[in-house]
């Protein structure tokens, strides 16, 4: 079923990074030195460069410069894991806004694999998503906007509230709750 | 009920103007309709056949009078004068001009209510049983499970663009009348030992391929609930189809992987999660639970002599006794169903007028709450027997007194081809088509309990596949024909129905559901022998011969 399409449709993944804007701790970055690499292009001695978790062994053995890895559904986090400690970038990809997947991809590695590299959203990022990206513990973003850093400003403060813990460092309302009764116990009655 | 502090507020605030937002920006072009789609989406605008439409959530299908008030108003102002309650005990309004749907958010936003996911490919509005709080049969009151639920749920980061929606329903009785094991998650609480427990049933649904839900675990804990749906959605996001829209719900994927496989999965998912972080301290539960609490009752004798002697002098009142009135947990009070049934009407439809007076009988007799029913009905949850006269007559006074709760003109119909963009066959003519044929009241009485249910394709949205008849509209070259499906069940007994015979014309409809039920009234063994039960101990032979001929 889907799953060959979807692994045949990687390579294509990869060409369309890059379509948006990076943006990095609310600003634009120009100067990214990752360079993705097709699945079938030979892997260079030098340069930051980033593939699908199948080269990573061969990777590890040609080439001198930082690793990152691009995580495509359906492959999956824990494809990587072994590798994570070597690892300075981990993309991992939105094939299109609706497919949810790399939200889960991006808290296992926060969360499950305390991973604390630069996690980037790419392929189909968009201003309305950003908010949640941010909580499932992505850092940086290829986002398609006309004014970039003016969508992220928006978008990181959308919420000032949340009611369930994720990757980030906010607490959900019911923390919050307990913490105004603490702050102010005679409020409390 | 619940009530908002100010971090339920903001967080409905920051939503509006989130969508203010995308409303402009959409409007300006900036972004395409594709894009914006989602975004409406799960917001509860959809785009139907002649107009945008809002549906409201309706969380755990609780009211007061102050949001009834405000729903009328948003009909008489907004839309044509009246809304339609669903199956997921929300409100619809059909209506509405896109530009304004951000002051109705505004409106509703002020009276704690909103319409977040009440529509996307995330966790939408939780259902509960409609007699919560109220019933005799309860272990737990489900709406504070339910609450909860949608406060770990709502803007969830991850599980906002899941494979294909996701409804969760949950109930508390011993009686199951949240459907809860046709839902993608069903809740059903028990007591075991004098713990709380759920059992949690994963991958039910009708659509296009209906699945009773298997049963994944039997002894969750309380305070494990949310650490294991998060368990139980991350599955899901995970390995759910994305290839196909319909066999993207996650009972495709509990079916493929078998129901043993997705509970390993999800038990090897809740362990690795753990339970510190997503395990609610013990003050909030309570404060949640607290806005829960019984009303203050009045101490009353389990018998009202005022009501026994309304009933002996007034038949119709009495009539309406037999179906609409409930037991209730309390001695001297009873739950009240109000019928949006009435013969020949649009099942589910309520007028600003009728939402209006609704919330002043629940502010005069059911201390200011009112409910939704998936059965497209309102529900006055605590009423005092010694009222029940008084508030009849208020009710038949804007024709809410129909006599028909659970009976054959109570039917379930979705809104079908006269509004629906997904439909092939009008559902809601057919239902007042039926409806009339048994308009008789003696006739229905006799007939007893029969849940006629009616979709106008196949999204199932009338729930025909649990319905003790169901319906099911198809475009056949261009015309449309109705499938008769038999035997089907929503309760803890939960069933499919099953097809019988070939499609006939919506002309024919009547008629052949009339031959059934002629066939039932026949083959009964007694008068407490109810359609259902025949059938069950018959099988369909009978009633296809009924429908076809031998």
């Amino acid at each position: 079923m889907a799953r060959e399409q979807v692994k045949r449709k990687a390579g294509a993944q990869a060409a369309a990074i890059g379509a948006g804007a990076l943006v990095r701790d609310g600003r634009i970055v120009t100067d990214d030195p990752w360079r993705v690499l097709e699945d079938d292009a030979a892997i260079p001695a030098q340069g930051d460069i980033v593939m699908r978790p199948q080269r990573l062994e061969e990777a590890r053995a040609r080439n001198a410069g930082r690793l990152g890895v691009l995580i495509a559904p359906p492959d999956a986090v824990e494809d990587v894991a072994a590798h994570l400690p070597r690892l300075s970038l981990v993309m991992a990809a939105f094939p299109s806004f609706r497919d949810g997947r790399a939200y889960t991809t991006a808290r296992l590695l926060r969360e499950r694999y305390g991973y604390q590299g630069e996690v980037r959203a790419v392929g189909d990022v968009l201003e309305d998503q950003l908010f949640s990206m941010l909580r499932c513990g992505f850092d940086s973003f290829d986002l398609r906007s006309k004014d970039p850093e003016a969508a992220f400003a928006r978008a990181a403060k959308r919420f000032a509230h949340v009611y369930q813990p994720a990757a980030d460092a906010r607490l959900p309302a019911w923390r919050r709750r307990l913490l105004r009764f603490a702050a102010a116990p005679e409020d409390a009655s | 009920m619940y009530r908002y502090d100010e971090f339920d507020a903001a967080i409905v605030a920051d939503r509006i103007a989130e969508f203010r937002d995308q409303v402009a920006r959409r409007l300006s072009g900036e972004l395409t309709e594709d894009q914006f789609k989602p975004l409406r989406l799960m917001n509860g605008v959809y785009l139907q056949l002649h107009a945008y439409m809002l549906r409201v959530a309706i969380p755990y299908g609780t009211l007061n009078s102050a949001q009834l008030r405000r729903l009328a108003h948003i009909a008489r102002t907004y839309d044509k004068g009246y809304g339609h309650f669903t199956t997921r005990q929300n409100i619809q309004f059909n209506w509405p001009a896109l530009k304004d749907i951000p002051a109705i958010l505004e409106e509703l936003a002020a009276v704690e209510m909103h319409a977040i996911q009440t529509s996307g490919n995330c966790i939408r509005n939780v259902t509960a049983d409609h007699f919560a709080g109220a019933a005799a049969d309860e272990h737990d009151d489900p709406r504070i499970w339910a609450e909860i639920i949608r406060q770990w749920s709502t803007f969830h980061p991850e599980f906002s663009f899941l494979p294909r929606k996701f409804k969760i329903a949950i109930t508390g009785a011993d009686a199951d009348r949240a459907a809860v094991q046709v839902h993608d998650i069903g809740l059903h609480l028990r007591r075991i030992d004098g713990a709380l427990r759920f059992s949690v049933y994963v991958g039910g649904g009708q659509g296009r391929t209906p699945f009773v839900a298997p049963l994944i675990k039997d002894d969750l804990a309380p305070e494990d609930l949310l650490a294991y749906l998060e368990a139980c959605l991350r599955v899901y996001n995970r390995h759910g189809r994305r290839d196909n829209i319909y066999k993207a719900r996650i009972k495709i994927l509990v079916s493929a992987l078998g129901a043993a496989e997705y509970a390993r999965q999800v038990d090897a998912e809740w362990r690795a999660i753990g339970t510190s972080t997503l395990r609610l301290p013990d003050a909030e539960v309570a404060r949640i639970r607290a806005y829960f609490a019984s009303p203050p009752f009045a101490a009353k004798p389990a018998e009202s002599a005022a009501y026994e002697a309304a009933k002996a002098q007034d038949k119709a009142f009495a009539r309406w006794t037999r179906t609409n009135v409930h037991p209730h947990k309390q001695p001297g009070y009873s739950s009240v169903t109000i019928s949006l049934k009435p013969i020949g009407g649009v099942p589910g439809d309520a007028s600003d007028a009728q939402l209006d007076a609704v919330a002043e009988l629940a502010q005069a007799y059911s201390f200011d709450e009112a409910r939704v029913t998936h059965e497209q009905n309102l529900v006055l949850p605590h009423v005092a027997l010694d009222d029940l006269h008084a508030l009849w007559r208020g009710l038949a006074a804007h024709d809410l007194a129909t006599p028909n709760a659970g009976l054959v003109s109570d039917i379930i119909a979705c809104p079908g081809l006269d509004y629906c963009d997904l439909a092939n066959a009008r559902a809601i003519p057919v239902a007042q088509a039926i409806a009339e044929t048994f308009a008789d009241l003696d006739a229905q009485e006799t007939i007893g309990e029969l849940k006629i249910k009616i979709s106008g394709c196949i999204n199932a949205c009338g729930h025909h596949h649990v319905g003790h008849i169901g319906i099911l509209g198809v475009d056949k070259h261009g015309a449309e024909f109705y499938q008769i499906l038999l035997g089907g069940r929503a309760d803890e007994r939960a069933a499919l129905a099953k097809v019988v015979g070939k499609g006939m014309s919506a002309d024919a409809i009547p008629g052949a559901i009339a031959r059934v039920v002629k066939t039932y009234l026949s083959l009964r063994e007694s008068e407490s022998e109810r359609f259902i039960d025949a059938y069950e101990r018959l099988g369909p032979a009978p009633f296809e011969e009924a429908l076809y001929g031998a």
